[in-house]
């Protein structure tokens, strides 16, 4: 029996035209692959989806009227909770915006205490974004494999500052403390066992067919519309367009350090995908580099007005003590003025505009945050895909509630 | 025109001023009210109804190339006359440079045209400066708030909101909707 219609009969499909309506879908705002909370509402037409629109705010906590009614100095703990996976690239952007507002730069040894908490803090955020997409693409084994190459990495955090996530560890001027002389044996040995656990992962991962259908060519957004739509960090480069702060405007000490930046080329969810694993090896690239260079010295300014002086000087002598107390009550003064500072986050450009008008508080503390950037680009990128796209791309984008929603 | 000196706006006169703002004063002439370098950031202030003309000419010259809209957000200076500063965060992909531009607005019309038809980016950039500070973008397709919900009273960033200030819970089941009224809980 054949199933091919005859030459002039009607096709099933001229037989079956029934009214149409699109399917309104809500997905969200607590579907299990919405890691964080956040609504899409989709129009789909069959499996095709008509028309995206995306739904944030569900974690704003009111980061900027917190900061504007705090000192200078205690913002940190809020910064922590930004980007709650890499909390310290947010401290030091933080940090770096005030010390440009004071005009000051912190000594070597804390530049490089910086960038080590830094890099580590991408690896986690990239590991955390990789590990998630894979599992809400089936592969749960893979995910456990790159948590826990970030739960060794946090190791070395808790060796820093003594905390794994909330890491509070930048000090306008410094850090909260030093590190001892065995660091650089610690740090090496944990980047050797994340680099195991890493490359089991994308054994597992990057030949299996399934993940690599549902990842290639998924996702699709030209780079002209994301360089317009503010997109940043592996979105933009997996696009082709090479911008990375660290390279294009280096702060601290990324412009001493050998290091490539990335980039893909058909900017669909594996480039992303890609991308975000070349950056994880270039991450250690630099975090050796620094290990191997890191200098001698102290790791806070000598200014008593902008960093607290050591505690030896607090409890004997009483002009330190004085120092400290006004410090501490009053909070550090910078001059009247306004500053942006721009650091790489683990998903693009994270900046600070920060105003002073000469007191102890911010008079205007905003953080200009990747996610929300690039959350803005989601529902461009699943327009006219399939609907089993939206997971992937979704992952990819690596929405952090934290940092979108602020 | 500044009330309250103490507080920032175009700051002191600037001692020489940036490269880029000179290349913004070649190409739209007197549009640039004042202009400052704190800390080498390149800062113009210009007035609302060419916020349109500068910014197009900012995409669109060969030595500016602004092609990326990094961030809007705008300050409350209450007291201070004009009341608030729109604040515009632009960075060249190809050329590797910074600038911010400024509109200085007053109380009573806090609006000015909404940057979208230059930078698609400015959509959600615009809707949270509306929903957090209260600031009209005219012409945005939808100027509705992004974070907080339809019903809620005031912008929370502006300075004469109190931090403390607590609204009633909405929506279904929340202790003074409408709903909620003799309900069964």
């Amino acid at each position: 029996m054949s199933h091919k219609p005859e030459a002039g009969a009607q096709t099933t499909e001229d037989v079956l035209e029934l009214p149409f309506e699109p399917l309104e879908l809500k997905m969200g705002p607590s579907h299990p692959a919405t890691h964080g909370t956040v609504q899409i509402n989709l129009k789909l037409d069959g499996e095709t989806v008509q028309d995206a629109e995306v739904e944030v705010g569900y974690l704003h906590r009111g980061f900027e009227k917190e900061c504007e009614s705090h000192l200078y100095y205690q913002a940190f703990p809020y910064t922590d909770r930004l980007n709650y996976v890499s909390p310290i690239i947010n401290n030091v952007g933080y940090a770096l915006a005030c010390e440009k507002l004071f005009g000051v730069e912190v000594p070597e040894r804390c530049q490089y205490l910086r960038v080590i908490g830094s890099e580590i803090c991408r690896m986690a955020d990239h590991y955390t974004c990789l590990g998630a997409c894979a599992m809400e693409l089936g592969a749960m084994s893979a995910y456990l494999y790159v948590i826990e190459a970030r739960e060794v990495l946090w190791d070395v955090i808790d060796v820093m500052c003594g905390a794994r996530v909330t890491s509070n560890y930048v000090r306008i001027g410094g850090l909260s403390e030093d590190v001892g002389p065995d660091f650089p044996a610690l740090a090496r040995e944990k980047l050797v066992q994340a680099g195991t656990l890493q490359q089991d992962f994308e054994d597992l991962l990057l030949a299996n067919p399934i993940f690599r259908e549902r990842m290639e060519g998924t996702g699709k957004l030209a780079s002209a519309e994301l360089v317009a739509l503010g997109v940043t960090g592996p979105l933009l480069r997996a696009a082709g367009v090479p911008y990375d702060v660290r390279r294009a405007q280096p702060y601290l000490v990324y412009d001493r350090l050998d290091f490539d930046v990335p980039i893909g080329e058909a900017g669909d969810n594996m480039d992303r995908f890609l991308v975000r694993i070349a950056e994880l090896k270039q991450s250690r690239r630099m975090i050796e580099q620094c290990v191997e260079q890191l200098p001698d010295g102290p790791i806070d300014i000598d200014d008593p007005h902008i960093r607290l002086p050591g505690k030896s000087k607090v409890f004997g002598r009483m002009e330190e003590l004085i120092v400290q107390f006004k410090l501490v009550t009053e909070g550090p003064h910078p001059p009247v003025g306004e500053v942006y500072q721009a650091v790489e986050g683990g998903n693009g450009e994270l900046g600070f505009y920060l105003v002073s008008d000469g007191t102890g508080k911010p008079y205007k503390c905003r953080a200009r945050s990747p996610s929300f950037s690039n959350m803005q680009a989601l529902s461009r990128m699943l327009q006219g895909g399939m609907f089993a796209d939206v997971v992937p791309t979704f992952d990819m984008i690596n929405m952090i509630g934290g940092e979108c929603d602020r | 025109m500044m009330s309250d000196p103490k507080i920032p706006s175009g700051l002191a006169a600037p001692a020489a001023e940036h490269a880029l703002v000179t290349r913004l004063r070649e190409g739209v002439g007197d549009s640039v009210l004042a202009s400052h370098a704190f800390r080498g950031d390149a800062t113009a202030i210009v007035p609302r109804e060419k916020l349109l003309a500068v910014c197009r000419f900012l995409c669109d010259d060969a030595e500016l190339r602004f092609d990326m809209l990094v961030d809007v957000t705008a300050v409350d200076y209450l007291g201070r006359i004009p009341r608030f500063e729109v604040v515009y965060h632009l960075y060249s992909v190809p050329l590797n440079h910074r600038m911010r531009i400024k509109v200085a607005l007053e109380e009573g019309d806090a609006r000015l045209p909404s940057l979208i038809p230059i930078w698609a980016g400015a959509n959600w950039l615009e809707r949270e400066t509306w929903d957090l500070l209260g600031i009209v973008f005219e012409g945005h397709p939808e100027l509705r708030r992004i974070y907080l919900y339809e019903e809620f009273q005031g912008h929370p960033l502006r300075k004469d909101y109190p931090k403390t200030k607590r609204q009633p819970l909405i929506g279904p089941g929340a202790p003074h909707s409408a709903n909620a009224q003799g309900s069964n809980r």
